[in-house]
């Protein structure tokens, strides 16, 4: 600091040393680098607006369209579990080889009989929690820390955040290792549960956030740390037991993601990153477009089937990632990766893409527009919301909307298109805080570049037929006959809550006898903030939309399935939900990260 | 440079006349008034402080309730696992359940209170809440050694309810003193990891969250009921 600015600023400190002191002070917090917890920000109270800004910086710019994506993704690889006999997988924990203390899998004998897994009974994956330093998330950055689940591929090689291929009627082991350093310093921390969004998974496989775990700490909800854990993925539809066999394939999700969901630290973990994509297949939507299965939709199939993962990041003047883990409403980030990278470029062929839209937070909301290098808007086909395909494609859409957790699955046919041609997928919601969007405003924040820059390998055959998967509506007898449970979503004493009550993962808030039906009234009244619900294990479906009391259309793209309910401001949602198959604890929450830890969540149970 | 050393040099002096090992009621006052006479100066030293510091922390100079001069950040935070609450004695509303929680947070806690897990409160009426004052309150309720009841300036402590995330963006919600009774503000300075835990949930869950900043703990919940 010159002497002057010096001597300038003890003269302010004269004139005014309360105000100036406090700017002062914030100013002091944003020079050092190595701050962890700092409170990096400017707070000023702005007289007219009468709000407190606690502002960060911005990211440092970057230059767009330096990195590229992978021209197709690789599904995670098999790993043998059933190599080393001493460490088979098995139904009860098998802590005395370093399992944690979870509870015993549900239904392990009736899938694969007592006690040792057979060969090919199960497909068998193994992921690794672990700290990759010199990640990139964009060339102007210096590489540093991030958090991945690391997979194999086929050839053996490691990469980060893998995308599972698993099939309906094919259940899944899935043994988890916790490789994080446990001397980790700053925001995140070393335990992981791993929840996958929204298999109809038993209880102690979803990754129930008190179940967090690593090799020397063990969570509310489990009885002992572990160095792995065995989660089993049956990959039935719901309706076991209404329907028999595999269930009722009406019931059936597609895009479905991973994420820690560690209790107290889901945003901060979230923020290193570990979330990553499990596509599910049937014989209906078969991840082949070349399906001789006339039943078989075809829709475009890997390598032309893509996940996207956005997430909201935000970086220091070193270009270091920063989450103020002491600000109550956490840190929006002003930078969007793709797949871990900012504004990168995917290379397409001449042809049909399904893209798998994934908003996996922490906080930000998106409205996704594809424009061309005008910023005219383009037209996409939307054929699933939250990973459930629509009973019947929606053509002609110009525009998808994400809160946190949402999935949405598009088609686009770059064949319209001559090879060469540039196209941008662009976010166009504005967002200035966690609490919530704003409005929409042209031309938006390009987030990824697509290149047609090849003619296919061979003609595309893949298509969007008419009709996609039937939907099991409740009938008008199942809705008045269901018991209906009202949820108030508010926020008092700087904290986030459900029918003015905290988290509690060792209580239960409802309980619901299996095989029963409900109707959940999901209700914000605040007009200040948005509300991403999401409810853990079954799809629901909305059955009515009020805003300020008065009922609203529910949006076209929101009639089937659902998983997250984004309850916008002033808006009550009524969710008809069936609770089939497995017992346990489940939670249901607001998706805002943020909002989860500060303690937005409660837990529910089914019983037998 | 010179200017500050001065400044803390007249503070130890002041602080050292009173006699501070062994305060009564009427001599914590005494602190108290000294505080405040040197309240334009202490502002100096604050600024000076922080900068001093990597952790973001204002290392502010505050008083316990019994009667002891303690740097916010050296004392208080540095390499300490910490649960830290803003509460007034005055608060009628949700203070009363959150200062019993934390005490069946501390009783929980055992000897590991004041010794691997340090609790703090931290006034949010300054103005009110002089060390004897504290101190009384601290005698009614029963709370133990090892959790120290916290006042000072008040614009430290409005710099330190900011620094903490004790605060709302609507300066409405801010303004009120109660809306930031509700939250424990747990962390581990070492690690660099901070959470919170909500002053009203169960103990033994604000007890969980703190056992999982500490790196001593293996299981982090224990049962408070049977």
């Amino acid at each position: 600091m010159s002497k002057s600015s010096g001597n300038r600023q003890q003269e302010a400190q004269q004139h005014n040393p309360i105000s100036t002191s406090r700017r002062h002070f914030f100013k002091q917090s944003l020079v050092g680098s190595t701050v962890l917890a700092a409170p990096a920000f400017i707070i000023s109270r702005n007289s007219t607006a009468q709000t407190i800004e606690p502002e960060l910086p911005p990211s440092p710019p970057t230059t767009p369209w330096l990195d590229e994506l992978p021209i197709a993704i690789e599904p995670l690889a098999q790993t043998d579990l059933l190599a080393d006999t001493s460490m088979l997988p098995q139904g009860i924990a098998h802590t005395e080889i370093g399992e944690c203390g979870r509870n015993n899998h549900q239904h392990w004998d009736d899938f694969f009989g007592s006690p040792v897994l057979q060969p090919d009974q199960a497909d068998l994956y193994e992921l690794r929690a672990k700290a990759d330093p010199q990640h990139v998330f964009h060339p102007d950055y210096p590489p540093q820390l991030m958090w991945n689940f690391e997979g194999k591929t086929q050839a053996g090689t490691p990469y980060p955040n893998p995308t599972f291929f698993a099939r309906y009627g094919r259940p899944i082991i899935m043994r988890l290792h916790n490789e994080l350093p446990q001397n980790h310093t700053g925001f995140g921390t070393p335990e992981i549960s791993m929840h996958l969004h929204n298999l109809h998974t038993p209880s102690e496989s979803d990754g129930f956030p008190g179940d967090y775990f690593s090799p020397v700490k063990s969570g509310p909800t489990l009885a002992a740390p572990g160095y792995f854990k065995d989660h089993f993925y049956p990959n039935v539809y719901a309706g076991v037991e209404e329907f028999g066999s595999i269930g009722d394939m009406r019931e059936a999700l597609g895009t479905l993601w991973y994420h820690d969901h560690t209790l107290d630290f889901t945003a901060p973990n979230a923020s290193r990153g570990m979330a990553g994509f499990y596509l599910l297949f049937d014989d209906l939507d078969s991840g082949d477009e070349h399906d001789a299965n006339p039943a078989a939709l075809r829709l475009p199939s890997h390598p032309y089937d893509y996940p996207l993962l956005f997430q909201d990041k935000r970086f220091d003047a070193s270009g270091i990632q920063i989450f103020n883990q002491l600000d109550p409403e956490g840190t929006l980030g002003d930078k969007i990766t793709v797949n871990g990278k900012i504004e990168p470029v995917l290379r397409v062929a001449r042809r049909k893409y399904r893209f798998r839209l994934l908003n996996a937070g922490p906080s930000r909301f998106y409205e996704f527009y594809l424009v061309n290098s005008a910023n005219t808007v383009q037209k996409f086909i939307h054929i699933s919301n939250d990973g459930n395909l629509f009973t019947a494609p929606l053509r002609n859409r110009d525009r998808i909307r994400l809160g946190v957790a949402e999935r949405g699955d598009i088609v686009i046919d770059f064949s319209k298109y001559a090879l060469g041609t540039e196209l941008y997928l662009v976010n166009r919601l504005v967002q200035e805080k966690t609490r919530g969007p704003k409005n929409v405003a042209a031309p938006g924040v390009r987030v990824l570049k697509f290149i047609i820059d090849r003619e296919p390998s061979e003609p595309d055959v893949s298509r969007v037929p008419n009709v996609l998967r039937p939907i099991r509506m409740p009938t008008a007898d199942e809705i008045s006959a269901a018991p209906v449970r009202r949820w108030t979503f508010s926020r008092s004493n700087g904290l986030w809550k459900i029918n003015n009550r905290l988290v509690d993962v060792n209580s239960p808030r409802a309980t619901i006898t299996k095989g029963n039906t409900e109707v959940w009234e999901l209700n914000n009244p605040s007009g200040g903030w948005s509300h991403p619900v999401h409810i853990h294990f079954e799809e629901g479906v909305i059955l009515g939309k009020f805003v300020n009391g008065v009922q609203v259309p529910i949006p076209v793209h929101e009639r089937g399935r659902k998983d997250v309910y984004v309850l916008g401001p002033n808006t009550m949602l009524r969710i008809f939900l069936r609770f089939r198959d497995f017992t346990g604890k489940y939670v249901m929450h607001c998706h805002n990260m943020i909002h989860e830890d500060h303690a937005m969540m409660l837990r529910w149970d089914i019983k037998a | 440079m010179k200017n500050e050393d001065t400044t803390t040099n007249t503070r130890r002096e002041i602080l050292a006349g009173l006699g501070l090992a062994t305060l009564g009621l009427a001599s914590l006052n005494k602190v108290w008034d000294a505080m405040r006479a040197e309240q334009q100066t202490e502002l100096a030293t604050t600024l000076s402080s922080h900068a001093a510091n990597n952790s973001g922390f204002p290392n502010v100079s505050l008083v316990t309730h019994e009667g002891e001069i303690v740097r916010f950040y050296d004392d208080l935070i540095r390499n300490k696992v910490v649960a830290i609450n803003m509460m007034y004695t005055q608060c009628a509303g949700i203070c009363p359940v959150a200062t019993a929680n934390l005490l069946r947070v501390q009783d929980l806690l055992g000897l590991r209170a004041g010794r691997d897990i340090f609790m703090y409160s931290l006034t949010l009426q300054p103005e009110l809440d002089t060390p004897a004052t504290l101190k009384r309150y601290a005698e009614r309720h029963g709370i133990q050694p090892g959790w120290k009841l916290l006042t000072g300036m008040p614009e430290d402590i409005e710099l330190l309810r900011y620094s903490l995330g004790f605060f709302d963006r609507d300066a409405e919600v801010d303004d009120i003193k109660e809306n930031h009774t509700g939250m424990v503000r747990i962390g581990n300075d070492a690690l660099g990891r901070w959470s919170m835990a909500p002053s009203l949930a169960e103990p033994s869950q604000i007890l969980a969250t703190i056992n999982h900043l500490d790196p001593k703990v293996v299981h982090t919940y224990t049962s408070t009921h049977s």
